[in-house]
Order: structure tokens, then sequence, then C-alpha cells
């Protein structure tokens, strides 16, 4: 079967499967970023209780593997009466990995800002949210917004595991027509591009204009 | 109640998970190892410079490294069977998680090489050294140290990546688990284990790393 036969004949499964990884990376993505900050944050904390329970998520969830982590969420929680559809579960359990990656990012960014940004802001007595918010933060972002990108890709790449769970994502998708064809050249080939593409032509290209938009509007102020 | 934790049941999968769990440093040492090797070819093959060489390479690497693992794995160990060629779990999984981390490791390598000072290249030049001596006696002790972080977060890497061979069936620590789990219809202590297991293993072998870093940048004198 030549590769345009088979895009003709699966192109829709496969396009199906690609916007269930587009959704379960834009979700996870949201959950990561979400968790990197609270947690970055929470670890640089005076307070003893929020930093030690920032360390602790931190570290299990950098400690282990994602799949044990996915597997773990999805089938021991519903033993404490917490059960969680899959495509939650999924996105839940790969944002709370890359989060705990992010934290670190975000933990050493913020401590890169200049000394003197510091100094300044606490000179003209602003209180510390402030401070956080519109001086640090702001120059914390542009440094970590590089490796994100890597982060993100990351990410994206974590999202695969999802098929295992039963997600219906291209991982998933492509395993299935594996199983049902043999064609295991074309099946998981084009599955293999469709993640390059997605990595390589749409998060990479983003991430750069963000990073652009970011420097821009520093520098403008 | 199924939620309770078993202590006896604990203790007797405990020593199937510790067979399991040889299975997972053997993988992810032989799959370090590969790593290791090719990585170090591949960046000195893009020192080259030669373009016709260097492109697609270069474009082959990000292609590895942008898409997912566990869908290589799955490439490498069902395509053979298509063209006859038949490979086992094992060396499938080995090439898959070898080469992927190749990837990784030559960006690492050729970071490293690229942090060391002009000055060091001219000066060896100056001394009319062969490139080899140039390399084994000025750019790679001087290369080491700070390639030593990076070389040790993807020993973690990999580490941690093993799980995924459990989707084409090598015996490591996840697939243990799942097996236990199908037999005794309980999830609770097994994936538990795993993930303690995990922790045991990653936590220590990551602040050892550091240590192992300082060391080195003290006999090196640097």
């Amino acid at each position: 079967m030549s590769i345009w036969d088979f895009l003709l004949q699966f192109g829709g499964r496969l396009t199906s499967g690609t916007l269930y990884t587009v959704a379960q990376f834009l979700l996870a993505s949201v959950v990561a970023i979400v968790f990197a900050l609270l947690s970055g944050l929470g670890k640089l904390s005076r307070n003893r209780a929020i930093r030690w329970a920032s360390i602790i998520y931190i570290e299990i969830f950098r400690g282990t593997s994602l799949l044990v982590q996915l597997y773990w969420i999805y089938f021991v929680l519903p033993l404490f009466g917490l059960t969680l559809p899959k495509f939650v579960a999924g996105f839940l359990s790969v944002g709370l990995n890359i989060g705990s990656y992010g934290a670190e990012l975000v933990r050493g960014a913020i401590q890169s800002v200049p000394r003197g940004q510091w100094e300044a802001a606490y000179a003209l007595s602003m209180s510390p949210a402030k401070r956080m918010i519109r001086v640090i933060l702001p120059q914390a972002f542009v440094i970590m917004l590089p490796p994100w990108g890597n982060l993100l890709i990351e990410l994206l790449k974590g999202t695969a595991l999802v098929a295992l769970i039963s997600v219906t994502d291209l991982m998933f998708e492509a395993k299935q027509i594996n199983g049902s064809t043999f064609l295991s050249v074309q099946a998981f080939g084009s599955a293999l591009v469709i993640y390059y593409i997605l990595a390589r032509f749409l998060i990479t290209p983003f991430m750069r204009w963000c990073e652009r938009a970011m420097a821009r509007k520093l520098s403008r102020t | 109640m199924s939620f309770q934790w078993k202590w006896e049941f604990t203790w007797a999968i405990l020593p199937r998970l510790m067979w399991a769990t040889v299975n997972t440093l053997l993988a992810s040492g032989i799959g370090y190892a590969i790593a290791m090797v090719l990585g170090l070819v591949f960046a000195l093959l893009l020192r080259t410079g030669w373009k016709p060489l260097t492109l697609p390479l270069r474009e082959a690497i990000e292609f590895i490294r942008s898409t997912p693992l566990v869908l290589q794995i799955f490439f490498v160990f069902y395509v053979g069977p298509q063209f006859g060629v038949r490979l086992s779990p094992w060396v499938s999984g080995m090439i898959a998680i070898g080469l992927h981390y190749s990837c990784y490791l030559s960006e690492v390598y050729r970071a490293g090489i690229e942090a060391v000072p002009r000055g060091q290249w001219e000066a060896a030049r100056a001394l009319n050294m062969s490139t080899r001596d140039t390399y084994m006696r000025i750019v790679i002790p001087q290369a080491l140290p700070p390639s030593i972080a990076g070389m040790g977060n993807y020993l973690v890497g990999i580490f941690k990546d093993t799980p995924m061979l459990s989707v084409i069936g090598v015996a490591e620590l996840m697939q243990t688990a799942n097996a236990i789990g199908s037999e005794t219809y309980r999830f609770l202590e097994p994936y538990t284990l795993v993930g303690v297991i995990f922790l045991l293993l990653s936590l220590p072998t990551a602040a050892f790393m550091r240590q192992f870093e300082a060391w080195v940048r003290r006999k090196l004198g640097m």
C-alpha cells in the first residue's frame, strides 16, 4: 500500500488522534504552568509548610517516571475514592510531571533576577506581592522562556503516554492502525512525522515569537 | 476494602519487584552506554562541518529529540518484522532508548566542547599539537566538567524512561507491576512500590552526580 492510499484511508483517524493530542497538550500545559509557578514560588517561600509542600511535590514528580505517575493516578487513585476519567487523568499526570521540572526553571529564573532589582523595589516600599508581580516575575519570564520551549516539547512527547490508558490520541490511533493492518512503517511513521511537525513548526516558532514579544515589551517600558 | 494496604502482600511481591529492578538497572545501563558512544560519534561528525553530512544529521537529531520515545520504541519493534527482521523486545528497546538519548548526549558534548575558549585551540595549534593530542589533552579535559551535570541528568532520565519498555514486554519494573496487578487484581501495592523504588534510586543518583561533578572539577584543578 502506498503512503498516499494509506493516508487517504486512515487520514481521518490520524486527524482525530492529532486533535486529541493537541487538546491533551494544551490542557497539560496549563496544569504544568500553574503548578510550576506555584511550587517554584513556594520553594522560595519563607513559610516552612509551603516550602516543604513544594519540595515534596517537586521531588516526587521528578524522582519517578511519568508512566508510573500516570498509572498511579489512573489505577490507584480510584481505590481512594477519586475516580478520574481517562482523559482528565491523562493531561493531569502529564501536567503535574512537567510542572515539577518547570518549578526548577521558575525558581532558577527568579533567583537570577539581579539583586539590585529586589533592592530597588524594596526601596520604593513596594509590598512583597507587588514587587513579585510587577518587578521580578516579568524579568524572570524573559529568562525562563527559552528553557520552557524545550520543556513544552517534552510535554508534547509526554502526552503520547496517555495512549496507554486508552485516551484516543495520535499514539493510540497509530497503535490501533498498526494492530489491524500491520503496516507499521506507515502507521508509526506518519504519527512520528505529525509529532515532529507539531513540535518543530508549531511549538518552537510560537515560543520564539513569545520570546521576541516579551523582549520587546520589556525594553519599551 | 480494596484501598487497605496489605503488608503480607507487599512482602510477597517485593522479591519479584527486586528482580525486576535489576532488569530496569540493566536496561538503563546498556541504554546509557549505547547513548554515550553514539552521542560522541554524532557530536564529532557534526564538528567536521561538512554540510552534506551535518545538515541531514542535525535534522535527524532534531527529529528524534522532538518525537515521543514510546512511539520510537514501537516503531523499532514493529518495523523489523515488516521487512522480515525479528528483533527481540530487549534488542529493539535498547536500540530505541540508546538512539533517543544519544541525540541528547551529542548536544551535551557539543556544548561542552564549544565552551572551551578559542585561545585553548589556538595555543594547542601554536604548540604544534596533533588533532588527537589537542582533543585528548587540551579540549576534552576542559569540556568534561561542564558536561557532567547534563550527562547525569540524562542518566537519571534514561532510568526514568525505562518503564516505557513495558509496552513491548520487556520484564522491567513497570511490566512486572502490571503483571502482578492483573494476576492478583491489586494495583495499590505494586504501583506504589514501583514509585518508591524509583524515588529511592533516582534521588541518590542525582545527589551522587552533583558530588561527582565537584570531585572531577577538583581533580582537574578547576
